[in-house]
């Protein structure tokens, strides 16, 4: 079971390096969908390990979630992309001034 | 064995993920990882989730990444310009850091013989996971159903555009023709349809005009950007040739070869 939760690990931090290193709002996106799959794994990994449906139910609920959170990181990124013709991070700073 | 197969596959694909340099392929390399992660679901005594993962995950979430891609444009590449000097090195290293710390502590950790879904999952796990969401999380669904329908309605309301000029109608389409003729000279009729030649009558082959230069406007703008249109001078080699091979002298014909400016 330790190597699910290894593997679950190694995904989450590339997940992880994803968010800090690329610019473009929606690869950024994709490497947090990659960090809470890899989260789910973890949480099924230690359903299997306990005898336990409760890790299930929760990595369902974070798929849940995270459904709700694309439909709403995309459609902001959306917005943005329409009023600034880009889609890097990098490009929507004006709250910094 | 299922494991070791998909495990390398899925680190290579979303170590793809951080190196690739358009989106798409990220998307591609996306989808990837989530197929491994379903079937190690199902290799994890979880079938529910390994169907929610496919239909939820790489079916809805994913193609809306595609949808999103496709309307902000897929050229839309990351720029490598760094905002904050050193920024990319350190995360690196802060990452690595992170995942190494966190790989070596859990290796460390014996989890002992797990126990196993079977006495869980009597009776189907479809139906006992529905035994537990519906009783002891049946709150946390209901606060579920609620975010999901304030999603659905901020999408709503982050996607809508207020028109503030009036729609235009075909009259008025046609009047705006007329007075561009009238001001610019600009042609009033459709565009000219590309090249319909005996060798090629491909959409990337542009008409000839009557003075033999190749038309612009007869192929389609994205194929000009693309620069897969076919030039003038290749066209005028395939009709040298036929020509070649019917008989006729191609010199003694008068086929002006204009270079091409593209």
């Amino acid at each position: 079971m330790t190597q699910y939760v290894v593997l679950s690990a190694i995904l989450f931090t590339i997940g992880c390096i994803g968010v800090l290193t690329r610019r473009n709002a929606i690869v950024v996106f994709m490497c947090i969908e990659l960090m809470l799959n890899a989260c789910n794994l973890a949480l099924v990994a230690f359903a299997k390990q306990h005898g336990n449906l409760d890790g299930q139910i929760a990595a369902f609920f974070v798929m849940v979630v995270a459904a709700a959170e694309v439909v709403i990181g995309l459609a902001i990124i959306m917005t943005i992309f329409r009023t600034r013709r880009s889609a890097s991070v990098d490009d929507a700073s004006l709250l910094k001034y | 064995m299922t494991f070791w197969i998909l495990a390398p596959i899925m680190v290579a694909a979303a170590l793809g993920i951080l190196f690739v340099r358009k989106a798409v392929h990220a998307a591609l390399l996306l989808a990837v990882v989530m197929m491994g992660l379903a079937v190690l679901y199902a290799v994890l005594e979880a079938p529910f989730l390994f169907a929610v993962q496919i239909i939820v995950y790489t079916g809805a979430i994913l193609m809306l990444f595609l949808f999103v891609l496709m309307l902000v444009g897929v050229d839309a590449s990351d720029s490598v310009v760094e905002t904050i000097k050193g920024q990319r090195a350190l995360a690196t290293i802060l990452g690595l850091i992170l995942g190494l710390v966190l790989v070596t502590g859990l290796s460390q950790v014996t989890l002992g013989t797990a126990v196993g879904l079977e006495e869980a999952n009597t009776g189907g796990n479809i139906e006992q996971l529905a035994n537990i969401l519906f009783s002891r999380y049946v709150f946390a669904f209901e606060a579920t159903s609620a975010l999901l329908i304030t999603a659905a309605v901020g999408a709503m309301v982050l996607a809508h555009r207020e028109r503030l000029t009036p729609k235009a109608t075909q009259a008025s389409m046609a009047a705006q023709r007329m007075r561009d003729y009238a001001e610019s000279g600009k042609h009033l009729g459709p565009l000219a349809a590309p090249g319909v030649y005996a060798r090629h009558n491909a959409v990337d082959t542009p008409a000839l005009l009557p003075d033999g230069t190749p038309s612009e406007s007869s192929v389609s703008r994205v194929l000009a950007a693309r620069g897969v249109v076919r030039s003038a001078p290749a066209l005028a080699d395939d009709i040298d040739e036929v020509q070649r091979q019917l008989g006729h002298d191609p010199a003694t014909q008068d086929v002006p070869v204009e270079e091409d400016p593209r």
